[in-house]
Protein backbone atom coordinates (compact mmCIF):
# COMPACT_ATOMS: atom_id res chain seq x y z
CA UNK A 1 0.00 0.00 0.00
CA UNK A 2 2.50 2.28 0.68
CA UNK A 3 4.45 1.71 -2.93
CA UNK A 4 1.06 2.57 -4.46
CA UNK A 5 1.01 5.91 -2.37
CA UNK A 6 4.36 6.57 -3.82
CA UNK A 7 3.54 5.80 -7.70
CA UNK A 8 0.36 7.73 -6.62
CA UNK A 9 2.57 10.76 -6.15
CA UNK A 10 5.09 10.52 -8.66
CA UNK A 11 1.83 10.44 -11.30
CA UNK A 12 0.27 13.41 -9.74
CA UNK A 13 3.81 15.31 -10.09
CA UNK A 14 4.29 14.22 -13.89
CA UNK A 15 1.39 14.71 -15.13
CA UNK A 16 0.77 18.27 -13.16
CA UNK A 17 4.33 18.75 -15.29
CA UNK A 18 2.44 19.59 -18.15
CA UNK A 19 -0.16 22.24 -16.64
CA UNK A 20 -2.01 23.60 -19.77
CA UNK A 21 -2.31 20.08 -21.31
CA UNK A 22 -3.44 18.32 -17.92
CA UNK A 23 -5.87 21.77 -17.19
CA UNK A 24 -7.40 21.37 -20.95
CA UNK A 25 -8.21 17.53 -20.51
CA UNK A 26 -10.02 17.75 -17.70
CA UNK A 27 -11.91 20.31 -18.95
CA UNK A 28 -12.88 18.10 -21.75
CA UNK A 29 -13.77 15.63 -18.85
CA UNK A 30 -15.55 18.00 -17.55
CA UNK A 31 -17.37 19.39 -20.94
CA UNK A 32 -18.21 15.52 -22.37
CA UNK A 33 -19.80 14.72 -18.59
CA UNK A 34 -21.63 18.10 -19.05
CA UNK A 35 -22.71 17.02 -22.32
CA UNK A 36 -24.27 13.60 -21.48
CA UNK A 37 -25.92 16.04 -18.61
CA UNK A 38 -27.33 18.57 -20.77
CA UNK A 39 -29.20 15.34 -22.90
CA UNK A 40 -30.45 14.01 -19.87
CA UNK A 41 -31.73 17.35 -18.63
CA UNK A 42 -33.80 18.15 -22.16
CA UNK A 43 -35.09 14.91 -22.76
CA UNK A 44 -36.26 14.80 -19.03
CA UNK A 45 -37.73 18.98 -19.16
CA UNK A 46 -39.63 17.88 -22.17
CA UNK A 47 -40.76 14.32 -21.05
CA UNK A 48 -41.33 14.93 -17.03
CA UNK A 49 -40.33 11.32 -16.55
CA UNK A 50 -39.64 7.63 -17.96
CA UNK A 51 -41.48 4.97 -16.84
CA UNK A 52 -42.42 6.27 -13.95
CA UNK A 53 -38.74 7.38 -12.82
CA UNK A 54 -38.22 11.47 -11.83
CA UNK A 55 -36.00 14.18 -12.92
CA UNK A 56 -34.31 13.87 -9.58
CA UNK A 57 -34.99 10.07 -9.74
CA UNK A 58 -32.94 10.15 -12.80
CA UNK A 59 -30.05 12.16 -11.88
CA UNK A 60 -29.48 10.42 -9.19
CA UNK A 61 -28.95 7.56 -11.30
CA UNK A 62 -26.68 9.65 -13.37
CA UNK A 63 -24.54 11.18 -10.90
CA UNK A 64 -24.22 7.67 -9.46
CA UNK A 65 -22.92 5.52 -12.39
CA UNK A 66 -20.82 8.29 -13.85
CA UNK A 67 -18.87 8.75 -10.41
CA UNK A 68 -18.37 4.79 -10.33
CA UNK A 69 -17.11 5.28 -13.92
CA UNK A 70 -15.07 8.01 -13.39
CA UNK A 71 -13.19 6.43 -9.79
CA UNK A 72 -12.77 3.44 -12.09
CA UNK A 73 -10.96 4.92 -14.90
CA UNK A 74 -8.93 6.99 -12.62
CA UNK A 75 -7.46 3.79 -10.87
CA UNK A 76 -7.97 1.04 -13.31
CA UNK A 77 -6.65 3.03 -16.06
CA UNK A 78 -3.76 0.89 -16.68
CA UNK A 79 -5.87 -2.34 -17.90
CA UNK A 80 -7.69 -0.16 -20.18
CA UNK A 81 -4.30 0.67 -21.89
CA UNK A 82 -3.13 -3.07 -21.31
CA UNK A 83 -3.01 -3.51 -25.04
CA UNK A 84 -0.19 -0.99 -25.54
CA UNK A 85 1.43 -2.33 -22.63
CA UNK A 86 1.47 -5.93 -24.13
CA UNK A 87 2.57 -4.31 -27.61
CA UNK A 88 5.43 -2.53 -26.82
CA UNK A 89 6.78 -5.41 -24.48
CA UNK A 90 6.00 -3.32 -20.90
CA UNK A 91 4.22 -6.55 -19.82
CA UNK A 92 7.11 -8.70 -19.62
CA UNK A 93 9.07 -5.73 -17.40
CA UNK A 94 6.30 -6.01 -14.73
CA UNK A 95 6.75 -10.09 -14.79
CA UNK A 96 9.95 -10.16 -13.84
CA UNK A 97 9.77 -7.46 -11.25
CA UNK A 98 8.94 -9.21 -7.66
CA UNK A 99 5.34 -7.78 -6.94
CA UNK A 100 2.17 -8.88 -7.81
CA UNK A 101 1.24 -7.93 -11.67
CA UNK A 102 -2.06 -7.18 -11.31
CA UNK A 103 -0.69 -4.30 -8.66
CA UNK A 104 1.80 -3.11 -10.96
CA UNK A 105 -0.45 -3.11 -14.04
CA UNK A 106 -2.88 -0.68 -11.00
CA UNK A 107 0.09 1.42 -10.35
CA UNK A 108 1.42 1.76 -13.78
CA UNK A 109 -1.31 4.89 -14.66
CA UNK A 110 -3.57 6.95 -12.90
CA UNK A 111 -5.70 9.00 -14.61
CA UNK A 112 -6.09 12.56 -12.55
CA UNK A 113 -7.78 14.03 -15.57
CA UNK A 114 -10.87 12.66 -14.49
CA UNK A 115 -11.18 14.58 -11.60
CA UNK A 116 -13.19 17.02 -14.28
CA UNK A 117 -15.86 14.59 -14.35
CA UNK A 118 -15.71 12.75 -11.07
CA UNK A 119 -15.99 16.96 -8.98
CA UNK A 120 -19.19 17.13 -11.56
CA UNK A 121 -20.61 13.69 -11.02
CA UNK A 122 -20.31 14.35 -7.33
CA UNK A 123 -21.85 18.28 -7.34
CA UNK A 124 -24.72 16.79 -9.62
CA UNK A 125 -25.34 14.03 -6.33
CA UNK A 126 -24.76 16.51 -3.34
CA UNK A 127 -27.20 18.69 -4.92
CA UNK A 128 -29.98 15.99 -5.76
CA UNK A 129 -29.61 14.97 -2.09
CA UNK A 130 -29.93 18.23 -0.39
CA UNK A 131 -33.11 18.63 -2.50
CA UNK A 132 -34.40 15.53 -1.82
CA UNK A 133 -35.05 15.28 2.27
CA UNK A 134 -36.47 11.53 2.18
CA UNK A 135 -32.54 10.85 1.28
CA UNK A 136 -31.08 12.27 4.85
CA UNK A 137 -30.77 9.02 6.47
CA UNK A 138 -28.07 6.64 7.59
CA UNK A 139 -29.68 3.54 5.65
CA UNK A 140 -30.27 5.93 2.43
CA UNK A 141 -26.51 7.52 2.86
CA UNK A 142 -25.00 3.98 3.37
CA UNK A 143 -26.76 2.70 0.17
CA UNK A 144 -25.56 5.97 -2.01
CA UNK A 145 -21.76 5.46 -0.78
CA UNK A 146 -22.25 1.41 -1.19
CA UNK A 147 -23.88 2.12 -5.32
CA UNK A 148 -20.82 4.29 -5.73
CA UNK A 149 -18.24 1.60 -4.33
CA UNK A 150 -19.83 -1.32 -6.08
CA UNK A 151 -19.97 0.75 -9.49
CA UNK A 152 -16.32 1.39 -9.22
CA UNK A 153 -15.78 -2.22 -8.45
CA UNK A 154 -17.90 -3.51 -11.29
CA UNK A 155 -16.25 -0.85 -13.57
CA UNK A 156 -12.94 -1.99 -12.66
CA UNK A 157 -13.57 -5.74 -13.12
CA UNK A 158 -14.86 -4.73 -16.67
CA UNK A 159 -11.38 -3.29 -17.11
CA UNK A 160 -9.95 -6.31 -15.97
CA UNK A 161 -11.53 -8.39 -17.96
CA UNK A 162 -10.98 -6.13 -20.86
CA UNK A 163 -7.07 -6.46 -20.53
CA UNK A 164 -7.69 -10.72 -19.55
CA UNK A 165 -8.73 -10.72 -23.19
CA UNK A 166 -5.98 -8.63 -24.93
CA UNK A 167 -3.60 -11.94 -23.96
CA UNK A 168 -5.77 -13.96 -25.92
CA UNK A 169 -6.02 -10.80 -28.99
CA UNK A 170 -3.02 -8.94 -28.42
CA UNK A 171 -5.48 -5.90 -29.70
CA UNK A 172 -8.00 -4.64 -27.64
CA UNK A 173 -11.44 -5.83 -28.21
CA UNK A 174 -13.69 -3.17 -29.15
CA UNK A 175 -16.74 -5.07 -28.38
CA UNK A 176 -16.02 -4.77 -24.31
CA UNK A 177 -16.92 -0.70 -24.87
CA UNK A 178 -20.59 -1.79 -25.01
CA UNK A 179 -20.20 -2.72 -21.07
CA UNK A 180 -18.01 0.08 -20.09
CA UNK A 181 -18.51 3.28 -22.14
CA UNK A 182 -21.92 2.06 -23.29
CA UNK A 183 -23.00 1.10 -18.83
CA UNK A 184 -21.94 4.54 -18.44
CA UNK A 185 -23.97 5.99 -21.27
CA UNK A 186 -27.24 3.90 -20.75
CA UNK A 187 -26.19 3.89 -16.98
CA UNK A 188 -28.14 7.24 -16.60
CA UNK A 189 -31.64 5.73 -16.85
CA UNK A 190 -32.58 3.00 -14.54
CA UNK A 191 -31.36 0.08 -16.48
CA UNK A 192 -35.42 -1.51 -15.97
CA UNK A 193 -36.86 1.36 -18.73
CA UNK A 194 -34.77 -0.83 -21.33
CA UNK A 195 -37.02 -4.18 -20.62
CA UNK A 196 -37.25 -6.86 -19.04
CA UNK A 197 -35.08 -9.18 -20.43
CA UNK A 198 -31.74 -6.07 -20.68
CA UNK A 199 -32.04 -6.06 -16.93
CA UNK A 200 -32.27 -9.49 -16.43
CA UNK A 201 -28.65 -9.57 -18.45
CA UNK A 202 -27.23 -6.71 -16.50
CA UNK A 203 -28.24 -8.66 -13.45
CA UNK A 204 -26.76 -11.94 -14.13
CA UNK A 205 -24.25 -11.32 -16.85
CA UNK A 206 -22.59 -8.22 -16.23
CA UNK A 207 -24.51 -6.89 -12.84
CA UNK A 208 -24.77 -3.27 -13.41
CA UNK A 209 -28.21 -3.27 -12.23
CA UNK A 210 -26.92 -4.56 -8.55
CA UNK A 211 -25.35 -1.03 -7.93
CA UNK A 212 -27.68 1.14 -9.96
CA UNK A 213 -31.46 -0.46 -10.10
CA UNK A 214 -32.36 -2.09 -7.07
CA UNK A 215 -30.37 -0.27 -5.14
CA UNK A 216 -31.91 2.85 -6.51
CA UNK A 217 -35.64 1.09 -5.79
CA UNK A 218 -35.17 1.00 -2.15
CA UNK A 219 -33.95 5.09 -2.36
CA UNK A 220 -36.91 5.99 -3.70
CA UNK A 221 -38.92 4.17 -1.37
CA UNK A 222 -40.95 1.92 -4.66
CA UNK A 223 -39.36 -0.90 -2.45
CA UNK A 224 -38.70 -1.57 1.64
CA UNK A 225 -36.53 -4.68 1.19
CA UNK A 226 -33.34 -3.98 3.34
CA UNK A 227 -32.13 -6.82 1.64
CA UNK A 228 -31.32 -3.93 -1.47
CA UNK A 229 -29.29 -1.79 0.31
CA UNK A 230 -26.45 -4.60 0.14
CA UNK A 231 -27.43 -5.57 -3.04
CA UNK A 232 -23.89 -3.32 -4.65
CA UNK A 233 -21.92 -6.14 -2.56
CA UNK A 234 -23.25 -8.43 -4.32
CA UNK A 235 -21.70 -7.40 -7.24
CA UNK A 236 -18.66 -7.71 -6.18
CA UNK A 237 -18.79 -11.53 -6.99
CA UNK A 238 -17.93 -9.84 -10.19
CA UNK A 239 -14.67 -9.82 -9.39
CA UNK A 240 -14.29 -13.85 -9.42
CA UNK A 241 -14.92 -14.53 -13.26
CA UNK A 242 -12.96 -11.96 -14.52
CA UNK A 243 -9.93 -12.70 -12.35
CA UNK A 244 -10.24 -15.90 -13.83
CA UNK A 245 -10.18 -13.99 -17.54
CA UNK A 246 -6.52 -12.47 -16.14
CA UNK A 247 -5.34 -15.49 -14.88
CA UNK A 248 -6.17 -18.14 -17.64
CA UNK A 249 -4.38 -15.57 -20.44
CA UNK A 250 -1.50 -14.90 -17.87
CA UNK A 251 -0.71 -18.32 -17.95
CA UNK A 252 -0.80 -18.73 -21.94
CA UNK A 253 1.07 -15.41 -21.94
CA UNK A 254 3.74 -15.20 -24.89
CA UNK A 255 5.83 -12.30 -25.11
CA UNK A 256 5.31 -10.64 -28.67
CA UNK A 257 9.02 -10.26 -28.42
CA UNK A 258 9.44 -6.25 -29.45
CA UNK B 1 -5.08 16.76 -59.50
CA UNK B 2 -4.12 13.49 -60.18
CA UNK B 3 -1.05 13.19 -57.15
CA UNK B 4 -4.23 13.99 -54.89
CA UNK B 5 -6.38 10.93 -56.18
CA UNK B 6 -3.58 8.62 -55.82
CA UNK B 7 -3.29 9.39 -52.23
CA UNK B 8 -6.98 9.04 -52.04
CA UNK B 9 -7.05 5.57 -53.49
CA UNK B 10 -3.81 4.73 -51.45
CA UNK B 11 -5.36 5.62 -48.00
CA UNK B 12 -8.93 4.00 -49.04
CA UNK B 13 -7.15 0.64 -50.18
CA UNK B 14 -5.06 0.49 -46.85
CA UNK B 15 -8.46 1.32 -44.61
CA UNK B 16 -10.39 -1.52 -46.06
CA UNK B 17 -7.41 -4.18 -44.70
CA UNK B 18 -8.61 -4.37 -41.55
CA UNK B 19 -11.50 -6.29 -41.78
CA UNK B 20 -11.97 -8.06 -38.44
CA UNK B 21 -11.55 -5.10 -36.94
CA UNK B 22 -14.61 -3.52 -38.96
CA UNK B 23 -16.73 -6.68 -38.22
CA UNK B 24 -16.10 -6.40 -34.21
CA UNK B 25 -17.12 -2.70 -34.35
CA UNK B 26 -20.14 -3.53 -36.34
CA UNK B 27 -21.63 -5.55 -33.45
CA UNK B 28 -20.74 -2.86 -30.94
CA UNK B 29 -22.95 -0.63 -32.88
CA UNK B 30 -26.01 -3.15 -33.08
CA UNK B 31 -25.85 -3.53 -29.28
CA UNK B 32 -25.33 0.48 -29.10
CA UNK B 33 -28.25 1.29 -31.45
CA UNK B 34 -30.70 -1.31 -30.14
CA UNK B 35 -29.69 0.61 -26.53
CA UNK B 36 -30.42 3.96 -27.64
CA UNK B 37 -33.72 3.07 -29.64
CA UNK B 38 -34.77 1.45 -26.13
CA UNK B 39 -34.22 4.13 -24.18
CA UNK B 40 -35.93 6.46 -26.44
CA UNK B 41 -39.27 3.91 -26.46
CA UNK B 42 -39.46 3.70 -22.66
CA UNK B 43 -40.08 7.75 -23.48
CA UNK B 44 -42.16 7.42 -25.93
CA UNK B 45 -44.30 4.90 -23.72
CA UNK B 46 -43.95 7.55 -21.43
CA UNK B 47 -44.98 10.49 -22.98
CA UNK B 48 -45.85 9.75 -27.09
CA UNK B 49 -47.00 13.53 -27.20
CA UNK B 50 -44.33 15.01 -25.88
CA UNK B 51 -42.27 12.86 -28.65
CA UNK B 52 -41.00 15.46 -31.75
CA UNK B 53 -40.74 13.07 -34.48
CA UNK B 54 -42.37 9.93 -35.68
CA UNK B 55 -40.62 6.97 -33.63
CA UNK B 56 -40.04 5.10 -37.17
CA UNK B 57 -38.12 8.54 -37.97
CA UNK B 58 -35.93 8.61 -34.86
CA UNK B 59 -35.01 4.67 -35.37
CA UNK B 60 -34.19 5.24 -39.27
CA UNK B 61 -32.10 8.18 -37.27
CA UNK B 62 -30.44 5.90 -34.67
CA UNK B 63 -29.68 3.37 -37.47
CA UNK B 64 -27.75 5.97 -40.46
CA UNK B 65 -26.13 7.13 -37.35
CA UNK B 66 -24.41 3.91 -36.45
CA UNK B 67 -24.48 2.79 -39.67
CA UNK B 68 -22.42 6.28 -40.87
CA UNK B 69 -20.51 6.48 -37.37
CA UNK B 70 -17.18 6.47 -39.22
CA UNK B 71 -18.44 9.49 -41.90
CA UNK B 72 -19.52 11.68 -39.41
CA UNK B 73 -18.01 11.10 -35.62
CA UNK B 74 -15.77 14.29 -35.26
CA UNK B 75 -13.52 12.29 -32.69
CA UNK B 76 -12.63 9.91 -35.75
CA UNK B 77 -9.35 11.75 -36.28
CA UNK B 78 -6.23 10.68 -38.68
CA UNK B 79 -3.72 10.18 -35.70
CA UNK B 80 -0.70 9.80 -38.73
CA UNK B 81 -1.23 13.50 -38.90
CA UNK B 82 -1.38 14.55 -35.83
CA UNK B 83 1.92 12.19 -34.98
CA UNK B 84 3.58 14.42 -37.86
CA UNK B 85 2.54 17.48 -36.11
CA UNK B 86 3.91 16.77 -32.73
CA UNK B 87 6.80 14.65 -33.58
CA UNK B 88 8.47 17.48 -36.53
CA UNK B 89 8.29 14.74 -39.36
CA UNK B 90 5.71 17.11 -40.87
CA UNK B 91 8.99 18.66 -42.44
CA UNK B 92 8.67 16.00 -44.80
CA UNK B 93 5.29 16.51 -46.05
CA UNK B 94 6.57 20.01 -46.50
CA UNK B 95 9.15 19.71 -48.95
CA UNK B 96 6.53 17.53 -51.41
CA UNK B 97 5.49 19.34 -53.60
CA UNK B 98 1.87 18.94 -52.91
CA UNK B 99 -0.37 21.85 -50.61
CA UNK B 100 -0.88 20.04 -47.62
CA UNK B 101 -4.64 21.57 -46.75
CA UNK B 102 -6.19 19.76 -49.80
CA UNK B 103 -3.75 16.78 -49.10
CA UNK B 104 -4.76 16.23 -45.70
CA UNK B 105 -8.48 17.03 -46.58
CA UNK B 106 -8.92 14.03 -48.94
CA UNK B 107 -5.95 11.82 -46.21
CA UNK B 108 -9.06 12.54 -43.93
CA UNK B 109 -12.19 11.89 -46.86
CA UNK B 110 -10.66 8.46 -47.52
CA UNK B 111 -9.89 7.60 -44.01
CA UNK B 112 -13.40 8.01 -43.28
CA UNK B 113 -15.26 6.35 -46.75
CA UNK B 114 -12.83 3.65 -46.20
CA UNK B 115 -13.97 2.67 -42.30
CA UNK B 116 -18.21 3.57 -43.45
CA UNK B 117 -17.87 1.06 -46.66
CA UNK B 118 -16.60 -1.65 -44.67
CA UNK B 119 -19.27 -1.12 -41.90
CA UNK B 120 -22.22 0.11 -43.42
CA UNK B 121 -23.76 -2.09 -45.57
CA UNK B 122 -24.07 -5.08 -43.34
CA UNK B 123 -25.77 -2.46 -40.94
CA UNK B 124 -28.33 -1.34 -43.66
CA UNK B 125 -28.96 -4.36 -44.66
CA UNK B 126 -29.66 -6.01 -41.15
CA UNK B 127 -31.95 -3.14 -39.83
CA UNK B 128 -34.39 -2.94 -43.03
CA UNK B 129 -35.70 -5.94 -41.63
CA UNK B 130 -36.36 -5.43 -38.58
CA UNK B 131 -39.93 -5.16 -37.57
CA UNK B 132 -41.61 -1.52 -37.90
CA UNK B 133 -41.05 1.14 -35.96
CA UNK B 134 -37.90 -0.23 -34.76
CA UNK B 135 -36.08 -0.83 -37.95
CA UNK B 136 -34.69 1.21 -40.45
CA UNK B 137 -37.41 2.67 -42.60
CA UNK B 138 -37.30 2.94 -46.77
CA UNK B 139 -37.29 6.44 -47.68
CA UNK B 140 -40.41 7.98 -48.73
CA UNK B 141 -39.55 9.02 -52.69
CA UNK B 142 -36.44 8.59 -55.18
CA UNK B 143 -36.40 12.51 -54.54
CA UNK B 144 -35.85 11.91 -51.24
CA UNK B 145 -32.82 9.38 -51.31
CA UNK B 146 -31.33 11.70 -53.80
CA UNK B 147 -31.73 14.77 -51.54
CA UNK B 148 -30.23 12.67 -48.70
CA UNK B 149 -27.29 11.55 -50.54
CA UNK B 150 -26.49 14.77 -51.47
CA UNK B 151 -26.78 15.89 -48.08
CA UNK B 152 -24.83 13.41 -46.49
CA UNK B 153 -21.92 14.24 -49.32
CA UNK B 154 -21.88 18.17 -48.37
CA UNK B 155 -22.45 16.63 -44.17
CA UNK B 156 -19.08 14.57 -45.25
CA UNK B 157 -17.47 17.78 -46.04
CA UNK B 158 -18.50 20.15 -43.73
CA UNK B 159 -17.52 17.39 -41.01
CA UNK B 160 -13.73 16.97 -42.30
CA UNK B 161 -13.52 20.74 -42.77
CA UNK B 162 -14.25 21.05 -39.45
CA UNK B 163 -11.39 18.55 -38.05
CA UNK B 164 -9.28 19.98 -40.05
CA UNK B 165 -9.29 22.95 -37.08
CA UNK B 166 -8.32 20.04 -34.99
CA UNK B 167 -5.07 19.49 -36.35
CA UNK B 168 -4.03 23.46 -36.70
CA UNK B 169 -4.78 23.97 -33.42
CA UNK B 170 -2.77 20.96 -32.39
CA UNK B 171 0.06 23.34 -33.99
CA UNK B 172 -0.33 25.44 -30.52
CA UNK B 173 0.23 23.02 -28.30
CA UNK B 174 3.14 20.28 -27.24
CA UNK B 175 0.44 17.58 -25.98
CA UNK B 176 -2.96 17.81 -28.63
CA UNK B 177 -5.20 15.17 -26.60
CA UNK B 178 -6.02 17.95 -24.18
CA UNK B 179 -7.39 20.49 -26.94
CA UNK B 180 -8.68 17.60 -28.98
CA UNK B 181 -10.59 16.61 -26.20
CA UNK B 182 -11.98 19.95 -25.38
CA UNK B 183 -13.19 20.52 -28.99
CA UNK B 184 -14.73 17.38 -29.57
CA UNK B 185 -16.54 17.06 -26.35
CA UNK B 186 -17.99 20.60 -26.36
CA UNK B 187 -19.59 19.84 -30.29
CA UNK B 188 -20.91 16.80 -29.81
CA UNK B 189 -23.95 17.45 -28.07
CA UNK B 190 -24.33 20.19 -30.87
CA UNK B 191 -23.94 17.95 -33.95
CA UNK B 192 -27.05 15.92 -32.83
CA UNK B 193 -24.81 12.62 -31.57
CA UNK B 194 -26.12 13.10 -28.23
CA UNK B 195 -30.07 13.13 -28.25
CA UNK B 196 -31.33 14.25 -32.61
CA UNK B 197 -31.48 18.40 -32.55
CA UNK B 198 -35.45 17.92 -32.43
CA UNK B 199 -35.62 16.77 -28.75
CA UNK B 200 -34.08 20.45 -27.88
CA UNK B 201 -35.87 22.64 -26.50
CA UNK B 202 -37.33 24.79 -29.77
CA UNK B 203 -35.11 28.16 -28.70
CA UNK B 204 -32.03 26.18 -28.51
CA UNK B 205 -32.82 23.94 -31.88
CA UNK B 206 -33.70 27.45 -33.19
CA UNK B 207 -29.94 28.77 -33.08
CA UNK B 208 -28.26 25.26 -33.30
CA UNK B 209 -29.76 25.12 -36.53
CA UNK B 210 -27.70 27.71 -38.03
CA UNK B 211 -24.44 26.63 -36.60
CA UNK B 212 -21.70 24.32 -39.08
CA UNK B 213 -22.56 21.44 -36.57
CA UNK B 214 -26.01 21.30 -37.57
CA UNK B 215 -24.90 20.56 -40.68
CA UNK B 216 -22.91 17.80 -40.37
CA UNK B 217 -25.05 14.61 -39.17
CA UNK B 218 -28.35 16.03 -38.61
CA UNK B 219 -29.27 17.32 -41.79
CA UNK B 220 -28.85 13.77 -44.02
CA UNK B 221 -30.09 11.80 -41.29
CA UNK B 222 -33.26 14.09 -41.07
CA UNK B 223 -34.11 14.35 -44.31
CA UNK B 224 -33.64 10.30 -44.98
CA UNK B 225 -36.43 9.68 -42.03
CA UNK B 226 -38.58 12.60 -43.67
CA UNK B 227 -38.71 14.87 -40.72
CA UNK B 228 -36.77 17.91 -42.79
CA UNK B 229 -39.93 17.89 -45.66
CA UNK B 230 -40.37 20.82 -48.40
CA UNK B 231 -38.78 23.81 -48.79
CA UNK B 232 -36.99 23.19 -45.46
CA UNK B 233 -34.30 21.02 -47.53
CA UNK B 234 -33.10 23.30 -49.52
CA UNK B 235 -32.77 26.11 -47.07
CA UNK B 236 -30.63 23.24 -44.87
CA UNK B 237 -28.65 22.29 -48.05
CA UNK B 238 -27.81 25.82 -48.66
CA UNK B 239 -26.53 26.10 -45.25
CA UNK B 240 -24.55 22.97 -45.58
CA UNK B 241 -23.05 24.88 -49.26
CA UNK B 242 -22.33 27.55 -47.14
CA UNK B 243 -20.90 26.32 -44.01
CA UNK B 244 -18.41 23.70 -46.02
CA UNK B 245 -17.36 27.25 -48.11
CA UNK B 246 -16.61 29.34 -44.86
CA UNK B 247 -14.73 26.49 -43.64
CA UNK B 248 -12.62 25.12 -45.57
CA UNK B 249 -11.79 28.63 -46.79
CA UNK B 250 -10.68 29.66 -43.42
CA UNK B 251 -9.01 26.25 -42.66
CA UNK B 252 -6.61 26.92 -45.39
CA UNK B 253 -5.60 30.16 -44.82
CA UNK B 254 -5.27 29.19 -41.80
CA UNK B 255 -2.97 26.41 -42.17
CA UNK B 256 -0.84 28.06 -44.97
CA UNK B 257 -0.47 31.01 -42.09
CA UNK B 258 0.82 28.58 -39.63
CA UNK B 259 3.04 26.88 -42.48
CA UNK B 260 4.58 30.06 -43.09
CA UNK B 261 6.04 30.87 -39.65
CA UNK B 262 5.96 27.65 -38.23
CA UNK B 263 9.86 26.32 -36.72
CA UNK B 264 10.95 22.61 -36.07
CA UNK B 265 13.04 22.00 -34.11
CA UNK B 266 15.88 19.48 -35.25
CA UNK B 267 16.14 16.07 -34.31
Amino acid sequence: MKLYWKYFAIHLKSQLQYKVSFLLMILGQFLSTFSAFIGLYFMMQRFHQVEGFSYQEVLLCFAVVSLAFSLAECFARGFDTFSTMIGNGEFDRILVRPRHEIFQVLASKIEFSRIGRLLQSLFILLVVIIKTPYLWCFDKGLTILLMILGGTVVFSALFLIYAGLCFFTTDGLEFINIFTDGGREFGRYPLSIYGDSILKFFTYIVPLALFQYYPLLYLTGRSNQPLYIFFPCLSGLFLFPAYLIWKTGLKRYQSTGS
Amino acid sequence: MKKYLTYFKIRLIRGLQYRVAAYAGMATQFAWGFMEIFAFSAFYRSNPSAFPMEFSALSSYIWLQQAFLALYMLWFLDMEILEQISSGNIAYEMIRPIALYPLWFLKNLSLRISKAILRCFPILLVTFFLPKPYGLALPSSLTTLLLFLASAALSLMVVVAFTMFVYIFSFYTLNSAGIRLVILSATELLTGAVIPLPFFPEKIRMILELLPFAAMQNIPFRIYSGNLMGPVIVQALLLQVFWAIVLIALGSWWLNKILRYIIIQGG
